[in-house]
């Protein structure tokens, strides 16, 4: 029983973090649902205003600069927004009130876990990224070492982490708009496809920062209704929302205390590492701290997103528990109206139900489109951190050694989006009856095995070197990768063989480390003339991380 | 941008002064951070009736969720605080030592 809860709860919460899948459980099993007028009404209305959007974004793209950061122009406030956009995902909402809802207070503990990465970045690397920062985390790593080997590493690390993300949200928006809206799987897949290419090439950075910004305030807003309406219920009183929830509860007074979820301290310890230091070394994420103009904006960024993404899973975590009661005891939520059976639409619905009991087709509808919208921010924002993996990096310093024009690069950039883009529809399509959920904590553990430890070492340690940043960047994604196609999640659920050969689904708590040993053996035993010259160049970045002194775009503004 | 001025820089005793300053107060922050959540994981992990415990006698309603509520609100004061310090005194000091090295 309590092997299974872990089960549940770690899966849930894998993938509902990420926007993912909306629950692994639920993926491929999600029922068609008839026509939501009103959900799409209100997603229409989001399209047509982020389509102008990115159509005034359009007329304001002229440079790489604008294309790849928004000119450093955006504020810190805008920012912060948009950053909290990127990591709300639409399972931030469903994943996490649904675990709330089915676990209590180990909803919260999740929660929290997820937040402590931010006052990390806050003081240990806001200030340096966009000190040292341009277009790409990779303009960090390859500061004052080989530009195309680091680049290319960087730029391996990067796309994977795009891909299997772009796979997995792909999949969660197909289930997810079957589900709430209606429309065949194929159908919701190519239009975020779509929408997502739209935004990215003619819009840039601008267009996917406003997008994001607007689907950040429509999460927050929608959640906060849906929570008040709900909580006015039970008069705001929290002992009343507690009691009642025990009362109504399968779980019942087992609700309010910490329950299964560190039952297995090695799987906690190693999640928690990947979901704190994985948000530092996703791409698309580091990518926002170069749209300001300054460090201190960057801090104000931070800030505003920590404060957006606190309060939200305050937030979420209260609908759920007051999804118990509100949602437990009315059988219309229930597949043939048995209460305490099997969720209509899944156990990733307790957020949904709970729009439809306090706000009617109204509220389920806005807030069904708040959730694609959302859907089609992530993805948008995942698309131009892969495309400028491959103009930026690849296209640009390794194929051309920086020999290439603004205008091509922005070129490749635009083309590369595309193809990512339809890859995106076709993987995602392929994938339509598959488990994904693995995806998910692979992409978190490359993030935090293979681009997090030498971004941060680069950052740090004056004896990095160009061999020290490969071997660590290569251990991190290999293990990385390994450890997850030997657990449970591939080698069994996927592969379909008896025993996983590794024991442990998480990947960090191994493959972290050991980046970090092997980025430390190569740089150690480096006595090349390239590698003294690398850590000299150290004082000079050491200046610029600290006073931002020669950063890029901070002159023009 | 030259090594000279970079050199220029980090001759400054305003330099040193900074990055002791604000890498201190960074750092104890973090440390801060990470000692808080890194209890409160030990007794979620060793000692989870303790959460249970009720707010008020007779109660449902247990401690645990102010005590996460708390954390959350805490630690996002205290980056409040830091850029508090870092927009303010150290980035003054910060502009004071560009002005001088482009002299």
């Amino acid at each position: 029983m309590t092997r299974g809860m872990l089960k549940f709860a770690t899966a849930a919460l894998a993938v509902g973090w990420m926007g993912l899948a909306m629950a692994a459980p639920d993926v491929g099993t999600a029922e068609k649902q008839a026509l939501n007028i009103h959900a799409i009404v209100m997603f229409f209305i989001f399209v047509m205003m982020t389509l102008g959007i990115t159509y005034w974004a359009a007329q304001r793209t002229k440079t790489a600069s604008d294309y790849y950061s928004a000119g450093g122009g955006i504020t810190g406030t805008q920012n912060g927004l948009a950053i909290a956009g990127d990591y709300m995902s639409a399972a931030t909402l469903l994943g996490l009130t649904s675990l709330t809802y089915f676990q209590g207070f180990d909803g919260y503990i999740y929660c929290i876990c997820f937040y402590v990465g931010w006052p990390f970045i806050m003081f240990i690397m806001a200030e340096r990224l966009r000190n040292l920062g341009k277009f790409t985390f990779a303009d960090i790593t390859s500061y004052r070492l080989d530009q195309r080997q680091v680049r290319t590493i960087a730029a391996i690390g990067s796309l994977t982490v795009v891909v299997f993300y772009l796979i997995a949200q792909m999949v969660g928006a197909g289930q997810l708009i079957k589900l709430l809206f209606g429309l065949d799987y194929w159908i919701a897949v190519v239009i975020v496809g779509v929408l997502m290419v739209v935004y990215v090439t003619f819009g840039g950075m601008i267009a996917t920062t406003w997008v994001q910004i607007i689907k950040a305030c429509l999460l927050l807003g929608g959640g906060t209704l849906v929570m008040l309406l709900a909580f006015a219920k039970f008069g705001f009183n929290f002992e009343t929302l507690a009691s009642q929830a025990v009362a109504n509860s399968k779980k019942g007074i087992a609700l309010m205390g910490p329950g299964s979820l560190l039952a297995d301290p090695v799987t906690a310890v190693s999640l928690s590492l990947g979901l704190m230091f994985g948000t530092a070394g996703l791409p698309h994420i580091l990518m926002r701290f170069f749209t300001v103009p300054n460090a201190k904006e960057a801090r104000k960024s931070v800030f505003i997103a920590t404060l957006c993404v606190g309060f939200f899973f305050t937030v979420v975590a209260i609908m759920g528990l007051a999804a118990v009661t509100i949602v437990g005891t009315n059988p219309q939520y229930f597949e043939g109206g048995q209460l305490g059976g099997k969720l209509l639409g899944g156990n990733n619905m307790p957020a949904m139900h709970l729009a439809h009991a306090v706000g009617g087709n109204m509220m389920l509808g806005f807030l069904s489109a708040v959730a694609f919208a959302t859907i089609l921010a992530v993805v948008s924002g995942l698309a131009l951190a892969g495309a400028s993996a491959i103009s930026h990096d690849l296209y640009a310093n390794v194929i051309r050694k920086g020999q290439a024009t603004e205008a091509e690069e922005v070129r490749v950039s635009k083309s590369s989006s595309l193809i990512l883009g339809v890859l995106a529809v076709l993987l995602g399509i392929a994938f339509e009856r598959q488990n994904v959920a693995f995806m998910v904590g692979l992409a978190f553990g490359v993030a935090a095995s293979c681009n997090f430890p030498v971004l941060i070492l680069s950052m740090y340690w004056k004896g990095l070197t160009t061999r020290g940043a490969i071997w660590g960047s290569i251990a991190g994604l290999v293990s990385a990768v390994l450890i997850v196609v030997l657990s449970k999640a591939v080698w069994v659920s996927v592969l379909g063989n008896k025993e996983p050969i590794f024991p442990y689904e998480q990947p960090a708590l191994f493959s972290m480390p050991l980046a970090f040993f092997m980025a430390w053996l190569g740089s150690v035993t480096d006595g090349s003339a390239r590698a003294a010259k690398e850590k000299e160049a150290f004082e000079d970045q050491y200046v610029r991380a600290q006073t931002g002194f020669g950063s890029a775009g901070a002159a023009a503004h | 941008m030259s090594t000279a001025v970079y050199e220029r820089i980090r001759k400054n005793p305003k330099f040193d002064e900074l990055v002791t300053k604000r890498s201190r107060f960074a750092w104890l922050l973090t440390a801060l951070v990470l000692g808080i959540y890194f209890v409160f994981i030990m007794v979620v992990a060793f000692n989870p009736t303790l959460l249970a415990t009720p707010i008020w006698e007779g109660g449902k309603a247990s401690i645990a969720w102010p005590i996460g509520a708390s954390m959350i609100l805490l630690f996002w004061l205290m980056t409040g605080l830091y850029i508090r310090r870092a927009n303010g005194e150290f980035d003054d000091i910060n502009s004071e030592i560009i002005k001088g090295a482009i002299e």
